[in-house]
C-alpha cells in the first residue's frame, strides 16, 4: 500500500471511494459499474494532471517517498548471480552505501549505490541513505576490483547527503568524498551512475562522476537541500519551496543546463506507485548505455569522462 | 553609527586604499581579543603577537608572503553570469556586485604563476571574504587554468583554500565544481607534477570534499578549521557539544588527515624544501637553510 504526499489528498480520496465501491456488497450491476469507471476516469485524469505539472518543491517529495523502490530493490530484480560484497578493509562495512557483483541482462557488472532501507528499522540500519568514510572507500574498493577485472560500473545515487557527525570527520569524510569522486574519475571501464531519488550534494556526487549520468523522471540532484538553502539565503526553512525552484534541482532542469545525459521516464503517479515498471526502465537505459559505451578503450572512457565534467557550465546554458 | 561604519565606509576605505592602510589603525584579534597595530600585524604576517592566532589573509597578501616579486597574476576566466538567474531576498547579480566592491576581485579564486626561491609555481589562492570563497563557474574555471597553467610549465600546482559553503545561487553548477577541480587535479597527476594544498582557515564544505583533500602533500596553518560538514551542522546533528579543538588543523593532524601543521612564517620554505625534494632541483641556498618543518612542528598551536 503505497503512501499518499499531502499534495496527492485528492487523488488518494478519490482512490478511497473506488475501493469502497469495489467493497460494498453485491457491488456488481450496471449503475455500480458505470459510477466505477466515471471514478476511475477522474482519477487516472487527477493523477496525470497532477504529475504533469510537480512543482520542483513536490518533486523533492516525490523523490524522497519512503515507497520509491531502493537499491536492494534494484540488484533483485534486474541483477541475475549477485554476490555482494562488504567493508573497505580499514574500518567497517557501512550499511548506507552497498554493492556486489553481478549480471545485468547477461554482462557482468559491479553495481553500488545508497540504500535508504523501507521501513523504520531498516532506515536506521542504513542511517537513512547518508554514508560515513567507510562507505565512500568500501565504494572505491569496488570500483578498483572492477576496472582490475573490465567489469563496467553501475551507481545508483540516493542520499540526503553523506552523514555529518563527529566520528564520520574523524575518519576524514571529506578525504573519503574526494578520493571516491577521484576513482570515479579515473575509471578505465564505463561508469553509469543513475540518480533514482535524491541526489544530495558532495555525498552524491562521489557515486556521480560517470561517463553517463541519468535521473528518474521524478528525482532531485542539488547542492543544498532546499530547506538549507532557504534557511541559509531567506532565513527560513519555510522558503524551501522558492528555494526548491531557484536551485533548480529537477531532472527537466538538469538536462537543460547539461549537467545530466539522460531522463528515465518513471511509471504514472511516480516510481513509489509502480516500483517494478521503474526499476524495469532504469535496467533498460543503464543497459543501453554499457551498449553504447563497450568498444571504447580505458584511455578514451577516461578522456571522455574528464572532457564531459570539464565542459559543463562552458556550454551555452538555455535553462 | 557603528554599523554604519563596519558595513558602509570601512569597505569602502578598504578597496581604496588596500594598499596603504594607515599605521595607526589596530586591529582586534578574533582569538585573544588583544588590540593588535595593523603595522605590527602586517609585520607579522598577520599572525597575532600575542596568542599566535593565523587570521584570515587575501590572495594578494599570500602571493606576496610565498613568491617573488614579479609574479604575473593569471586573468579571471570569462565565464556565464549568474547561470540560473537566481533570486534569493538578493539578486545573486548584486551578491557578486558587493563582493566585487568588497575584495577588489572578480571571483573567488585569484591564480597567480611567479618563483619560489627560484622554483616555478602556478599558486591558487581562495579567497574567503569573496561569498565564503564559495565555489561557482568562475573559481572553479579559475582552479582548471591553475592546473593548466601548470601542466604548460612543467611547474607544481599550490591550491591555498578557504571556504565556508556552496555557491548555492549556481545551484548545480556549484556542485558540478567538485568534480571538475578533480579533473584539474588528475591533469596534475597525469602530468607527474606536485600537487601541494596548504589548508586555511576556515576550509569546509564541498571544497574539502574535492580538491583540497587531493593534494600530494597536505599541510595546514595552525588552528585553521578544516572539515567536511561545518560544527553547526553536526551539532545539530548529534545535538550534543563537539569535542575541544573538533576539526582544526591539530586535529587533523593527530587524526592522520594531514602531513603538516605549519605556521605563515615557515610556509614559504617548507613549500620550497617539498618542491626541490619532489622534482630533485635546488632553490636558492638561503631558502635551504630557512626554518622548515621541524621547527613548525615544535610551535605550540594557539589557544582559541
Ligand atoms: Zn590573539
Amino acid at each position: 500500500m503505497v503512501s499518499f504526499l499531502d499534495f496527492e489528498k485528492p487523488i488518494a480520496e478519490l482512490e478511497a471511494k473506488v475501493k469502497e465501491l469495489r467493497a460494498m456488497p453485491g457491488a456488481a450491476g450496471a449503475s455500480i459499474d458505470d459510477e466505477l469507471a466515471r471514478l476511475e476516469g477522474k482519477t487516472d485524469l487527477l493523477l496525470r494532471q497532477t504529475y504533469a505539472r510537480l512543482t520542483p518543491w513536490q518533486k523533492t517529495l516525490v523523490a524522497r517517498h519512503q515507497n520509491r523502490p531502493r537499491f536492494g530493490d534494484y540488484v533483485a530484480q534486474l541483477v541475475t548471480d549477485f554476490v555482494p560484497l562488504s567493508g573497505d578493509r580499514a574500518f567497517a562495512d557501512d550499511q548506507a552505501i552497498l554493492g556486489g557483483m553481478g549480471r545485468l541482462k547477461g554482462r557482468p557488472v559491479m553495481i553500488i549505490g545508497h540504500e535508504k532501507g523501507n521501513d523504520t528499522a531498516s532506515r536506521i540500519r542504513h542511517n537513512f541513505g547518508m554514508a560515513k568514510p567507510e562507505g565512500y572507500r568500501k565504494a572505491m574498493r569496488l570500483m578498483a576490483l572492477a576496472d582490475r577485472f573490465q567489469l563496467p560500473v553501475i551507481t545508483l545515487i540516493d542520499t540526503p547527503g553523506a552523514y555529518p557527525g563527529v566520528d564520520a570527520e574523524a575518519r576524514g569524510q571529506s578525504e573519503a568524498i574526494a578520493r571516491s569522486t577521484e576513482t570515479c574519475l579515473r575509471l578505465g571501464v564505463p561508469l553509469v551512475a543513475v540518480i533514482v531519488g535524491e541526489g544530495g550534494s558532495g555525498g552524491a556526487v562521489a557515486l556521480a562522476a560517470g561517463n553517463r549520468v541519468m535521473m528518474l523522471e521524478h528525482a532531485v540532484y542539488s547542492v543544498i537541500s532546499p530547506e538549507g538553502c532557504a534557511s541559509i539565503l531567506w532565513q527560513t526553512a519555510e522558503k524551501a519551496q522558492d528555494a526548491a525552484a531557484a536551485l533548480k534541482l529537477t531532472a527537466q532542469d538538469l538536462i537543460k543546463l547539461g549537467v545530466i545525459d539522460q531522463v528515465i521516464p518513471e511509471p504514472m503517479g511516480g516510481a513509489q506507485r509502480d516500483p517494478k515498471a521503474a526499476i524495469a526502465s532504469v535496467g533498460y537505459a543503464v543497459s543501453s548505455a554499457l551498449d553504447e559505451l563497450a568498444g571504447q578503450g580505458a584511455a578514451a572512457l577516461r578522456a571522455g569522462r574528464r572532457q564531459k565534467f570539464l565542459d559543463i557550465g562552458r556550454l551555452p546554458l538555455t535553462a | 553609527m557603528a554599523n554604519w561604519l563596519n558595513d558602509v565606509v570601512r569597505p569602502k576605505i578598504r578597496a581604496a586604499l588596500r594598499r596603504e592602510t594607515p599605521d595607526h589603525l589596530w586591529k582586534k584579534c578574533p582569538a585573544c581579543g588583544q588590540m593588535v597595530f595593523h603595522r605590527e600585524l602586517a609585520d607579522n604576517l598577520h599572525v597575532c603577537t600575542h596568542c599566535g592566532h593565523h587570521m584570515r589573509i587575501g590572495p594578494e597578501a599570500r602571493f606576496d608572503l610565498l613568491l617573488e616579486p614579479g609574479y604575473t597574476l593569471v586573468d579571471p576566466p570569462e565565464v556565464q553570469a549568474d547561470p540560473l538567474k537566481f533570486r534569493d531576498e538578493r539578486r545573486y547579480t548584486d551578491r557578486l556586485k558587493s563582493a566585487r566592491t568588497k575584495t577588489g576581485q572578480s571571483d573567488a579564486v585569484a591564480v597567480a604563476y611567479g618563483t619560489m626561491d627560484g622554483l616555478g609555481v602556478v599558486i591558487a589562492v581562495q579567497n574567503f571574504a569573496f561569498m565564503g570563497g564559495s565555489m561557482g563557474l568562475a573559481a572553479g574555471e579559475a582552479l582548471v587554468n591553475a592546473a593548466t597553467k601548470a601542466v604548460d610549465h612543467g611547474v607544481p600546482l599550490i591550491a591555498v583554500t578557504a571556504a565556508g559553503g556552496a555557491r548555492m545561487q549556481e545551484g548545480i553548477l556549484s556542485l558540478m565544481q567538485m568534480p571538475r577541480t578533480t579533473v584539474a587535479v588528475e591533469m596534475l597527476r597525469d602530468a607527474g607534477l606536485p600537487y601541494i594544498v596548504v589548508l586555511t582557515d576556515p576550509t569546509t564544505g564541498g571544497v574539502t570534499a574535492s580538491f583540497a583533500m587531493l593534494g600530494d602533500i597536505q599541510i595546514a596553518e595552525p588552528g585553521a578549521l578544516i572539515g567536511f560538514a561545518g560544527p553547526r551542522v553536526i551539532e545539530q546533528t548529534i545535538r550534543e557539544r563537539l569535542p575541544e579543538g573538533f576539526q582544526r588543523a591539530e586535529y587533523l593532524l593527530a587524526h592522520g588527515m594531514i602531513d603538516a601543521v605549519v605556521p605563515r612564517k615557515a610556509m614559504k620554505a617548507t613549500l620550497v624544501r617539498m618542491i626541490s625534494l619532489l622534482t630533485n632541483r635546488r632553490a636558492t641556498p638561503a631558502a635551504l637553510a630557512a626554518p622548515g618543518p621541524a621547527a613548525a612542528n615544535g610551535s605550540t598551536p594557539p589557544a582559541r
